[in-house]
């Protein structure tokens, strides 16, 4: 008998609010209606993939003191957009970023536990650290979290959450209509928690899910992030998409399990990653070219180099050559609510204007350029052969796949790449259990807790 | 949105002086469908209905059997289902003990129904006003405009020792941050107009940046920013339904809500509190033509009133408790439920009742089979859905944005 495969994981992004998400085409649908979220979510679950992804910002970016209205803007709530789904899906997981700085572990805990007894044990968590006072300004408890505070709280709401969901027995729920014992005597337990971050006490209210645990993704990057996902997550949302970055980072990651008592496979790297096919290589390159260029709009362009000079430059051609002003070094947060930062800007415009003399680029040329990162581009067979090769080669367990179109953008991916891993044995065709732990190769947190327990004793 | 068909009643002439009178203060006219709404909460109202036979007490949390109910409730054309929830578990010993998070419930029925509003319960002592009315936009979105919220607020030390912000708070206070927050909710759904999304390829713009609204809430107890992360819902604001019942929350009632949950005995004593209720409105500056009144109304019901009475009995002595629900009770048949509802309104003591099944898998059948022909037949109650929103079912117009008024 043969060694089985190392098996892909799977995932779908729904088209994000940023610039990779093209809004100008013809056949580019809403980010809100449902139908949209239905569609994607839909497709997916026929192509067998693992889980359905959503991203959040809790607060409408903003350039120059104005919202940002060039990329798409808006969207819904995460949590509803889940459960709504799991009324017209049936097995696909269910994933849905949720800040820990801007939430409360009981509420959050409700939520999650909820949405895991609607789906049938499908409910993911991506746990998101951002805590910057410009978001905060949308909560009560406004920015008062310290940068280097983020992952403390966050250790500490998932800890309290996980409290709660053990504080549930999975047969708690026993309805003796004989004795009127609705939940049965000593299966739920009080739970009390006294941090600096979070400070509970009570009898949750919630009954546990089908998976005991949400799946738990992470997608923080620091050091700090690092160690939280090693100690913490069931799955790493990466953006080390290229084949050596996504080596460096699995090895890195998965090298902090075996001090925690961790098995390798018992956390999952899956890097974002953009598709573009075609018929030939060629016409698969022509085609990112394309859609380079619609991600890559003319005042986008500007507003992107704005960011870094931290100046206006709207007098500029984007067609035309680099501003040869310089950077306002006070000025570089003119961007709010995005996750990337330049600390000095002058090294970056020192090498973008060499570059783009190099290479005779205007302002959006180079654009393009800096912000094209990995992705896949090439026929079907190709795509699928790159996706195996990083899998088996420990470059990634897998990949969250992430559109240009909403809502038809990955139709073609799911209808063609897929079908060539399956045929392979490197992707399922059909699905082995009913919850996403399952789908993940997951152990449910009981056994885990059992295993930590004869390694500690 | 088709336009509705007024069913006429053939009033007899007490009545119809009745209704006249009752027009003149301001009184729902009978030209309107009455109101129906159904509480799906738990299994039923009484505390024992899980251990009745059909209740399924074991698959309370499953969303099949939540499906079902709503099934049955859309195809008695009713207004609404609503889900009540809290932070804290139930207390007593032999009820139903446990809750799912009840926004949640509400996205996850969407999707399978139709016509039928969805209400769920959201607490604003312990949550974020920015995430309540993002949640309820966006059940809003899913439903195609069929969302509700029903504001609650806590005052109990086992819900604020869940998340130990400050003590437990005292009912004035909390009623107040209800309004606070109901304000800043109703604000942030209103920071988007409803053409903001422009996507104008010739420019690049997606949106019209001039349309997205900060809402600067600089409160006592909270201040937010805004506008919105998720665009202006459906309904434009997704109705709000408070429960009243004394001064405070007729107070919030009149200035925030859109249907009024009321207790009331006898026609006299729901006249009097849809007349609080509509002066409160008055004095707040708003049309009392924008708000409906709701009765609540806890039913058993069977064939026969001997029948029904025995069910009662058989629910008291699982409990061993009274059933105490200090609103209309009804024991008896579907006919004479019926006429009871339709009296009440006819003489304009109500708008509608909120109904509390008993239990749902037995009472909430007979509600939909026998009470909803019932009211049909005397031209009270509609025979089809006006439209496709809640809003639209329950005869309120679509809000006018306050930024866009503003501007
Ligand atoms: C691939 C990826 C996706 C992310 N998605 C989100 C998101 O949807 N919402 C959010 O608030 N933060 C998001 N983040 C930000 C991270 O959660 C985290 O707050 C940020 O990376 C800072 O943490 P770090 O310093 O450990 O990197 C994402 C980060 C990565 C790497």
């Amino acid at each position: 008998m043969t060694s089985p495969r190392k098996q892909v994981h799977l995932g779908v992004h729904f088209p994000g609010v940023n610039s990779t998400t093209v809004w100008t085409e013809p056949d580019s649908g809403s980010q809100i209606d449902f139908s949209s979220f239905e569609h994607l979510a839909r497709r997916a679950e026929d192509a067998r993939l693992d889980f359905f992804f959503l991203a959040e910002g809790l607060r409408l970016r903003e350039h120059k003191g104005k919202v940002f209205d060039l990329d798409v803007v808006g969207r819904p709530d995460t949590l509803p957009v889940l459960a709504a789904l799991a009324a017209v899906t049936d097995r696909i997981g269910l994933a849905g970023t949720i800040n820990t700085t801007f939430n409360e572990p009981w509420e959050l805990a409700r939520q999650f536990a909820t949405l895991d007894v609607l789906s049938g044990g499908r409910a993911a968590w991506n746990l998101v650290t951002s805590s910057d006072a410009f978001t905060g300004a949308n909560f009560r408890r406004g920015g008062y979290l310290a940068h280097a505070d983020r992952y403390a709280r966050a250790g500490e709401v998932v800890e309290v959450a996980r409290a709660l969901w053990d504080s549930w027995d999975d047969d708690a729920v026993l309805a003796d209509a004989a004795t009127g014992e609705f939940l049965r005597p000593g299966a739920v337990r009080r739970v009390e928690h006294h941090g600096a971050h979070a400070d509970v006490e009570g009898t949750f209210t919630t009954p546990r899910g089908p998976q005991g645990h949400p799946v738990l993704f992470q997608a923080g990057d620091s050091a700090q992030g690092r160690d939280f996902a090693a100690q913490t997550a069931d799955v790493v949302f990466s953006m080390h998409s290229t084949f050596d970055a996504g080596r460096t980072f699995y090895d890195d990651v998965k090298g902090r399990l075996p001090a925690l008592g961790r098995a390798r496979d018992s956390l999952k790297i899956l890097p974002a990653v953009t598709v573009v096919l075609g018929d030939s290589a060629d016409d698969a390159e022509e085609r990112a070219r394309v859609i380079r260029r619609q991600q890559v709009s003319g005042p986008g362009a500007i507003a992107f180099v704005e960011q870094v000079w931290g100046r206006d430059l709207t007098s500029y051609d984007p067609d035309g050559p680099l501003p040869l002003v310089d950077p306002d070094v006070e000025g570089a947060s003119i961007t709010r609510g995005r996750v990337r930062h330049v600390a000095d800007p002058r090294p970056v415009v020192a090498q973008w204007r060499d570059l783009a003399a190099a290479n005779g680029w205007s302002i959006r040329d180079l654009v393009i350029a800096v912000t094209t990162r990995g992705g896949f581009v090439g026929t079907p067979a190709h795509v699928a052969d790159e996706i195996d090769r990083y899998v088996q080669q420990d470059a990634s367990d897998g990949f969250i796949l992430v559109p240009h179109l909403t809502p038809h953008g990955l139709d073609d991916v799911l209808g063609t790449v897929v079908p060539l891993l399956q045929e392979r044995g490197s992707f399922r065709t059909e699905y082995e259990g009913a919850t996403l732990r399952d789908h993940l190769g997951l152990a449910h947190p009981d056994a885990i807790a059992s295993a930590e327990r004869a390694i500690a004793g | 949105m088709s336009p509705q068909t007024p069913p006429h009643t053939t009033a007899s002439t007490p009545l119809r002086t009745a209704t006249t009178l009752a027009r003149q203060l301001g009184a729902p006219g009978p030209g309107t469908s009455i109101h129906l709404g159904a509480d799906l909460t738990d299994a039923g109202a009484h505390p024992a209905a899980w251990r009745t036979s059909g209740s399924q007490g074991a698959q309370l949390f499953d969303p099949e059997r939540l499906d079902a109910l709503v099934a049955t409730a859309q195809r008695g054309l009713l207004d609404l289902v609503a889900f009540d929830d809290a932070f804290s578990l139930q207390p007593h010993a032999r009820g139903v003990r446990g809750r799912l998070d009840a926004a949640l419930v509400a996205a996850r029925l969407a999707p399978r129904s139709s016509g039928i509003g969805l209400v769920a319960t959201i607490d604003t002592t312990h949550t974020e006003p920015f995430h309540v009315s993002k949640a309820l936009a966006t059940i809003d979105h899913v439903s195609r405009g069929r969302a509700a919220w029903q504001v609650s607020w806590s005052t109990d030390e086992a819900a604020a020792s869940a998340f130990r912000r400050e003590p437990a708070q005292d009912r004035a206070d909390a009623i107040a941050e209800a309004d606070e927050a109901t304000d800043v909710v109703g604000r942030l759904w209103d920071s988007w107009e409803d053409d903001a999304e422009i996507r104008d390829a010739a420019t690049g713009r997606f949106v019209d940046r001039d349309k997205l609204h900060h809402v600067d809430h600089e409160g006592i107890r909270f201040a937010v920013k805004g506008p919105s992360i998720t665009p202006r819902p459906p309904q434009g604001r997704p109705p709000v339904v408070v429960r009243a019942s004394d001064d405070a929350s007729i107070d919030l009632a009149g200035r925030r809500a859109d249907v009024v949950r009321v207790h009331a005995t006898t026609p006299d004593e729901a006249r009097d509190a849809r007349a609080a209720v509509l002066d409160a409105a008055r004095r707040a500056g708003r049309d009392p033509r924008d708000v409906r009144v709701l009765v609540d109304a806890f039913v058993v019901l069977a064939d026969d009133d001997a029948a029904a009475r025995a069910r009662l009995d058989l629910l008291q002595d699982l409990q061993g408790v009274e059933w105490e629900t200090g609103s209309l009770t009804h024991v008896g048949t579907p006919a004479r439920l019926a006429a009871t509802i339709a009296g009440w309104s006819e003489v304009g003591a109500t708008d509608g009742f909120h109904l509390r099944p008993a239990s749902l898998s037995t009472d909430l059948t007979l509600v939909v089979d026998r009470v909803v022909p019932a009211l049909q037949a005397a031209g009270v109650f509609r025979t089809s859905y006006p439209g496709t929103t809640l809003r639209e079912t329950l005869g309120l117009a679509r809000p006018v944005n306050v930024y866009a008024a503003s501007a």
